[in-house]
């Protein structure tokens, strides 16, 4: 039998049997759209959480006051008391180590913020102009904090967008004096609006300089140090010399927490690479229910056409024709399921990215191979074995089944 | 030489404990162009010779000789490719592929033989034409009446101009005026050269034959050629 002719054959056996055809298309096409789907959902998880980390900053060495068991990630850390505190010279000394490009320290408290009557709650930053680098800040109007010697504390404040919105409404902000606390501070910037992020959220903080922080919480102890590591190689050889200088600067006591992002990062993602994983079992799950369905379908086919096989027999088909005929026809009706599923499962994601526009809700490369290698694999699996045995059946009894 | 050959053929068919001889000790010589009616009570193993004779089926012993060629040795695929040149089936209930039409249908046995579309279109025209169907090509069985089937069914099994027809009962499903028709069809095949072996309850039709084989118990019980 000639190859045109065979998919000729196999076509018109397809639309012969419509209800048998789009039935199992359909099984196919919904198996193959329920991976798509669920993975583009598992990985768009993993990868927001992802993003959400490193838009924190990046090659980022973060000191925390205070020793912690285990060296890793723990939010208690933050709000154990501490045996020694950090100070800005602990900060200032930490730009010595080699592997260390920037420096910010970093003290946190809240504060009253006023202006011409108005009046609000607000979170204060003190921290100095590397801060902005470091945390890829982006300023709307003006100027970050100006570089300067880190004990001096000029009266400046940048200040967040909404901020910005509730004290001044549409009046311009940059040069006004504002109050924080008992002091009177210039505003020189105003940073661009992000929205809620899974750090604070910039858009309520006030930034001032370190030590002018210090003198409104009448406190000289630092909350944090942020660091960044030249490159991302260099980190874990940043974290031991600052470490190491710390060290020195403590009388030899280990007393502070040296994270790196890395570690955060990578915890993150093996959690939600897990979380992928188990998305994805959901999904081969729905694929082998799908498969199981062709499976029945096609054995129902089949022995359907039992009768007919022994006609072609008698006509003199050899099992190699019959063969190929039925595989030509399973052929089809899977790559039509697998291709509608993936025209469905495109579909369905780009409906969840409409609908959540920051979840990058796209199904990742290995998903769409292994569901539609699948769902071909398993259509062409059981679409010929029963059409294998039909094949090696006697003419005779085949006949007698018409 | 003759066409046919069968000695020593039996033919058995196992029913649980019991074992049905639907073919027993058979010998038999059918010579090319022959016209030949096998007739006996139902169950004598009418059809189970047929299969035999058209490769449909395997003896449990016995050889068979088809052209002088030992066929029941072939493989699976031989046989087949045998029943594609040598042979054309009818049977009683004609047997067609319900979603292919009536041209498609008698051009079957062609297109499985890897046959180019252009001579396929060729001889089905001229099949067509022949069988009194020219504008019924486009129909599908369900479409048409039971004689105008079963010449469906005819210019199928003569479309590889095959040496041996095989029918069985081919007119069991007809009324008595279109059993005639597809008869006359079936003996003019015969005239050009065409082996007939037809299967038939029918005492009238089977006379018509020019040699009647009489079976009983799956055993040659009578042959006209034989008693003169
Ligand atoms: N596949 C089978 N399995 C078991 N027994 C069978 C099978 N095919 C035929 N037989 C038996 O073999 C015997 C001969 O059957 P066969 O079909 O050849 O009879 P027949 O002469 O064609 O009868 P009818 O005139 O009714 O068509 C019968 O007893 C039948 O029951
Ligand atoms: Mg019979």
């Amino acid at each position: 039998m000639r190859l045109p002719d065979i998919l000729r054959f196999a076509r018109d056996a397809a639309t012969g049997y419509p209800m048998r055809t789009s039935l199992s298309v359909l099984a196919m096409s919904i198996g193959v759209a329920a991976v798509v789907i669920l993975t583009a959902l598992g990985d768009g998880a993993r990868r927001y959480v992802v993003g959400q980390f490193s838009s924190l900053g990046t090659n980022l060495v973060i000191v925390l006051p205070g020793r912690s068991g285990t060296g890793g990630f723990n939010p208690a850390n933050a709000i154990t008391s501490t045996p020694r505190d950090l100070t800005i010279d602990d900060a200032a000394a930490l730009l010595r180590a080699p592997g260390v490009r920037r420096v910010a320290p970093l003290a946190v408290g809240t504060s009253e913020i006023s202006v011409a009557g108005r009046l609000r709650e607000v979170m204060v930053a003190g921290t100095t102009a590397s801060y902005f680098p470091i945390r890829n800040f982006e300023l709307g109007q003006g100027s970050a904090l100006p570089e300067e010697d880190w004990g001096r504390g000029s009266s400046v404040a940048v200040i967040g967008n909404k901020i910005r919105e509730e004290l001044f409404g549409s009046a311009p902000a940059i040069g006004q004096l504002v109050r924080v606390g008992d002091r009177r501070l210039r505003v020189v910037g105003v940073l661009k609006p992000v929205g809620q992020g899974l750090g604070m959220n910039t858009d309520e903080l006030v930034i001032v300089p370190v030590s002018l922080a210090q003198a409104l919480f009448n406190s000289n102890t630092l909350f944090r140090i942020l660091i960044e590591s030249k490159s991302r190689e260099a980190i874990p050889e940043s974290r031991d010399q600052v470490m190491e200088i710390l060290k020195q600067g403590h009388r030899g006591e280990e007393d502070v927490t040296v994270i790196t992002q890395d570690a955060v990062l990578a915890t993150f993602d093996k959690l939600l690479g897990a979380l992928t994983l188990a998305v994805a079992g959901i999904a081969a799950i729905s694929l082998a229910v799908a498969g199981i369905l062709v499976m029945n379908v096609m054995l129902v086919a089949v022995t359907q056409r039992t009768g007919e096989i022994g006609l072609l027999k008698a006509l003199g088909a050899t099992s190699n024709t019959i063969r190929l005929a039925f595989l030509a026809e399973a052929a089809m009706l899977s790559s039509l399921g697998a291709l509608l599923g993936y025209l469905l499962g495109e579909a369905g994601a780009f409906a969840l990215r409409q609908a959540f526009p920051v979840f990058p809700a796209y199904p990742p490369d290995w998903a769409v191979i292994a569901g539609l290698g699948t769902a071909l694999g398993t259509g062409l699996l059981f679409g010929v074995m029963p059409a294998r045995r039909a094949a090696q059946m006697d003419p005779v009894q085949a006949l007698m089944k018409h | 030489m003759a066409l046919i050959e069968l000695k020593g053929i039996a033919r058995t068919f196992q029913l649980g404990d019991t074992t049905v001889n639907a073919l027993a000790d058979l010998n038999l010589q059918i010579d090319a162009g022959e016209y030949v009616a096998v007739m006996g009570p139902s169950g004598s193993g009418k059809s189970t010779l047929l299969n035999l004779l058209g490769l449909l089926d395997r003896p449990n012993a016995g050889s068979y000789l088809l052209e002088g060629r030992d066929v029941t040795t072939l493989s699976p695929d031989e046989q087949a490719k045998v029943r594609s040149t040598r042979i054309g089936f009818v049977f009683q209930s004609f047997h067609l592929v319900p979603r292919l039409s009536a041209a498609e249908n008698i051009a079957l046995p062609m297109t499985l033989a890897g046959i180019p579309a252009a001579e396929r279109g060729r001889r089905v025209a001229q099949a067509l034409k022949d069988f009194g169907l020219e504008n019924r090509a486009d129909h599908r069985p369900d479409q048409l009446s039971g004689g105008q089937r079963q010449r469906v069914a005819i210019a199928r099994a003569t479309i590889m101009q095959p040496a041996l027809i095989l029918a069985d009962e081919p007119t069991g499903n007809l009324d008595r005026h279109t059993g005639e028709e597809v008869v006359r069809l079936l003996e003019a095949l015969n005239g050009r050269g065409v082996t007939l072996v037809v299967v038939t309850h029918d005492q009238t039709l089977g006379a018509r034959a020019h040699r009647q084989l009489m079976m009983e118990d799956g055993r040659l019980q009578h042959d006209s050629a034989l008693s003169g």
